[in-house]
């Protein structure tokens, strides 16, 4: 008797196409919603029905496009700070703090700062939320990269002060008075972010500073010395030695600009949406940024378009929820998404090999 | 004596066309200490690896105890009672050491009950004065320490005959002297114990007998109450006539390039591993650093090209001392460095050909314009390069992962050489490569050398030293033991005094 033994082999790819990555993707984020498609039919509702509304409505009518640009934001200016923090093998988990304190920075600028409105106030305002934020981050970087202490560990504990003292202010000193509401006063109208009338669209000015910083990391990394330098010290720290850079001060220099990254998230919540500053308002997107940039996979460009998917997910459980569809299903859309996606990577990376071998059998 | 605990008989293990080990007969006995001598690829480590089942031999037979023996693997060698403590200790260093032991050990329980444990271990160590306290976690243990660690471990199994690769090579003279002590003490007691070493004197002074390896032979195998330094040496380097000289020495000037003054420097480890080091190189001269890896070569190359900091002394090049400058400030004064760890050091694995080519050069006009990176200019030189050298790529996209390693040296010849240097530190220049490869780049910093650069060449192959140096220093335990010129050198001279063996004046 003679039989076939089949050997499974996994053999690392030499190269990765764009075009691999976005099929192996797009596949992932299929079976995503396949397995959520189970579950939403086990609750008894139609998962193409309950996909179709959820589509329809936070994607492709008007007022949910709209609520999906003006709702990114925050998230695109945070998610770009956390890749390029994690570029640098830099686990920067506290953009939610420094979202808070570069709001706070913002608000000790319209309070106590010179009375400047129009555009030089604002981009005073927006300069202070980034050196806000950009601070709250080197308090971690500094220690990190002077006695390599954790930085995971750091910015993450540093979120809880930062909430704290957004808290204080909230219900304190800055309280808006006459109210109970844990808020502050309005900012002078001056001091809005202005926003762009386009096809019916109201498309705020901070879309297009997030879009552009985007483009500018990516030029960074890809065309200028300083990006190389970010790049091959985030590969080998040993080569880097040995091309003589300056290690430390891109440790630094990396952590506060993804700081002042989420600092500008704040600015752009504070002065294009809220408008004042309110307790608990970073409100968790500092830790969907995290999410944002490991399915980006740390290019800034794409964290724009993903973040901009990941509200509009957000905010269609919202619709579905009419239906009697539990706004839980969103959170489980996200985690879902993100397993299947993560696990995909590996058949990025490695190609599965089938051989078969012709085995005399016992 | 008795009959010997292991016999291998007529080994025979080929890598490709080249024979690692060719017939090798070896026994050893109980009770003895068995001492391995030979160069770098003489063949003990192939042999150690064949007796641990780590490689099959292509012929040849092992009897352990007087029966024949398969041994298919490591686990399944100490099974049988033979152990081998590896230069590199295998222990987890957040664990305690009795943790360590009892996870080697056959019969590690699920739940370990600590006392007990460290009792057993106690009772284990203290037969063979074997110091080390159970309890303390492996970080925390000196390296000697970690050695004994290693040793109880392979006795808790139950070895009958260890194996100790170099064992003394990472340890303090203090240090080793204890350590010959506690083998002998296994010795003893009836357990066999086989040093695989590279210094003559220590072998003279602990083994009961020597069996000497050269290329893939045994050359001379004896009593230790037989050996003499002229014995053992002549059976270590051979009757080698000295080859082709390749460096005519016509290109050596007379101005000073770099020179060292009283340099001393300590290892990663905080303990002083370079003594006192002082020497000059020339314009268009090639000086060679002979000595066995691991007595001060990488942390010599290092202070020079400023990645590590002196403790005292300093670094001249061309008259002006550089001591004081940093790498970056280094490579902007011309001094090229060839790094030992081509993978982790020379080369940017991740990264494809062109980012590997501007490491050094990328902040130079060359490459980059006000902070923007000249891609269509490196490409260009890249591509260059690849025909002058003839290097094979695999793709120019490619992580350099994927390269050879003969080419990736050559791309890092070439990075090297492109910034005109004024000095080159070649380290280990031609090691791991074919003979190819070898040759290309041994041609290139001749032909550097006759253009007036300054070679610092380390190496542990005598052959390339001879055919490339001007002037040749020992280097050994951190000490520069002589500097001669290349034609007053012999094999002979330069094994003694690798291994440690002072000349006298």
């Amino acid at each position: 008797m003679r039989g076939l033994k089949y050997r499974i082999r996994f053999e690392k790819r030499e190269k990765i196409s764009t075009l691999r990555v976005l099929l192996v993707t797009l596949l992932c984020v299929a079976l995503a919603l396949v397995f959520c498609g189970i579950i939403i039919a086990a609750t008894g509702f139609e998962p193409l029905k309950v996909y179709r509304e959820m589509f329809l409505k936070s994607f492709l009518s008007q007022k949910g496009f709209q609520k999906m640009l003006t709702a990114s934001l925050p998230l695109i200016f945070c998610s770009l700070g956390v890749a390029l923090a994690f570029r640098m093998n830099l686990n920067n988990i506290g953009a939610e703090g420094q979202y808070a304190i570069g709001v706070i920075a913002g608000g000790a600028f319209v309070f106590y700062g010179p009375h400047i409105e129009g555009f030089p106030g604002i981009l005073l305002l927006a300069l202070c939320c980034f050196l806000g934020g950009a601070l709250w981050a080197s308090i971690a970087a500094i220690p990190k990269a002077l006695w390599n202490v954790n930085e995971s560990i750091t910015t993450l504990l540093m979120n809880y002060i930062a909430l704290e003292i957004l808290t204080y202010l909230c219900l304190g000193p800055w309280k808006m008075s006459g109210q109970n509401v844990a808020q502050t006063e309005r900012i002078p109208e001056g001091l809005d972010l202005p926003e762009l009338h386009v096809f019916g669209f109201d498309i705020s000015v901070g879309i297009i500073i997030g879009i552009i910083a985007a483009v500018i990391i990516y030029i960074v990394y890809k065309h200028t010395t300083g990006g190389y330098e970010l790049n091959v010290i985030s590969h080998s720290t040993k080569s880097a030695e040995y091309a003589g850079m300056n290690i430390k001060r891109n440790v630094i220099l990396v952590l506060a600009v993804s700081g002042g990254l989420a600092g500008l998230g704040g600015f752009a919540q504070y002065s294009g949406v809220t408008h004042r500053i309110m307790e608990g308002m970073p409100n968790g997107v500092g830790y969907t940024a995290i999410v944002v940039a490991y399915l980006s996979r740390l290019n800034p460009l794409v964290v724009v378009i993903v973040s901009l998917l990941f509200v509009g997910l957000q905010n269609s459980t919202v619709y579905v929820q009419i239906m009697g569809v539990s706004v839980r299903i969103a959170s489980m859309m996200q985690g879902a998404i993100m397993l299947f996606v993560i696990a995909g990577e590996f058949f990025q990376r490695y190609r599965i090999i089938v051989t078969g071998k012709e085995v005399a059998a016992e | 004596m008795g009959e010997p605990v292991l016999e291998m008989r007529g080994i025979v293990k080929s890598f490709g066309s080249k024979l690692a080990n060719d017939h090798i007969d070896l026994s050893i006995m109980p009770g003895e200490i068995h001492a391995l001598l030979g160069e770098n690829g003489a063949g003990k480590s192939t042999l150690m690896n064949v007796l641990l089942g780590i490689y099959k031999p292509n012929s040849g037979d092992i009897y352990y105890k007087g029966k024949l023996v398969n041994i298919r693997s490591p686990r399944h060698a100490v099974d049988l009672g033979i152990g081998m403590v590896h230069q590199h200790f295998h222990l987890i260093p957040t664990l305690t050491a009795a943790e360590n032991i009892f996870l080697y050990s056959s019969s590690c329980p699920v739940f370990l009950d600590r006392k007990k444990m460290e009792e057993k271990i106690a009772e284990c160590s203290s037969e063979f004065h074997l110091d080390i306290d159970p309890s303390a976690k492996i970080w925390q243990m000196s390296v000697g320490e970690q050695q004994r660690v290693e040793i109880i471990k392979l006795l808790y199994r139950g070895a009958d005959i260890l194996i100790l690769d170099e064992p003394s090579a990472i340890l303090t003279a203090r240090e080793a002297a204890d350590m010959f002590k506690i083998l002998r003490k296994m010795a003893d007691s009836g357990k066999s114990v086989v040093v695989i070493s590279h210094k003559i004197n220590e072998v003279m002074q602990f083994a009961d007998r020597i069996t000497v390896l050269r290329s893939g032979r045994v050359e001379d195998t004896m009593v230790a109450a037989d050996a003499t330094v002229e014995r053992l040496t002549k059976a270590i380097v051979g009757n080698r006539t000295l080859v082709q000289q390749k460096n005519t020495g016509s290109s050596a000037g007379e101005e000073l390039v770099l020179e060292l003054k009283n340099i001393s420097a300590k290892n990663d480890r905080n303990v002083e591993i370079l003594k006192n080091i002082s020497f000059k190189i020339h314009r268009g001269e090639i000086f060679g650093i002979a000595g066995v890896a691991g007595n001060g070569q990488r942390e010599l190359c290092e202070v020079v090209a400023g990645l590590r900091k002196s403790e005292s002394g300093s670094v001249i090049l061309g008259g002006e001392d550089i001591s004081s400058l940093n790498a970056k400030q280094r490579i902007d004064k011309k001094i090229a460095f060839i790094p030992e760890d081509r993978r982790s050091m020379g080369l940017v694995m991740e990264m494809n050909m062109d980012d590997n080519r501007i490491l050094k050069e990328y902040r130079t006009e060359k490459f980059s314009r006000r902070g923007f990176i000249r891609h269509k200019a490196v490409s260009e030189q890249v591509d260059a390069e690849i025909r002058q050298h003839d290097i094979k790529i695999v793709g120019k996209d490619t992580p350099v992962s994927f390269m050879s390693g003969g080419n990736q040296q050559k791309l890092i010849v070439a990075r090297e050489i492109g910034g005109d240097p004024a000095v080159i530190i070649a380290a280990y220049p031609s090691r791991g490569l074919d003979m190819g490869a070898a040759e290309t780049v041994r041609d290139i910093l001749l032909d550097q050398c006759r253009k007036g650069v300054a070679v610092l060449l380390v190496s542990e192959e005598l052959d390339e030293l001879f055919q490339m140096s001007d002037r040749i220093g020992v280097l050994c335990s951190g000490e520069m033991l002589a500097v001669m010129d290349r034609d007053k050198a012999d094999y002979e001279t330069l094994g003694r005094l690798m291994s440690g063996e002072r000349l006298e004046v």
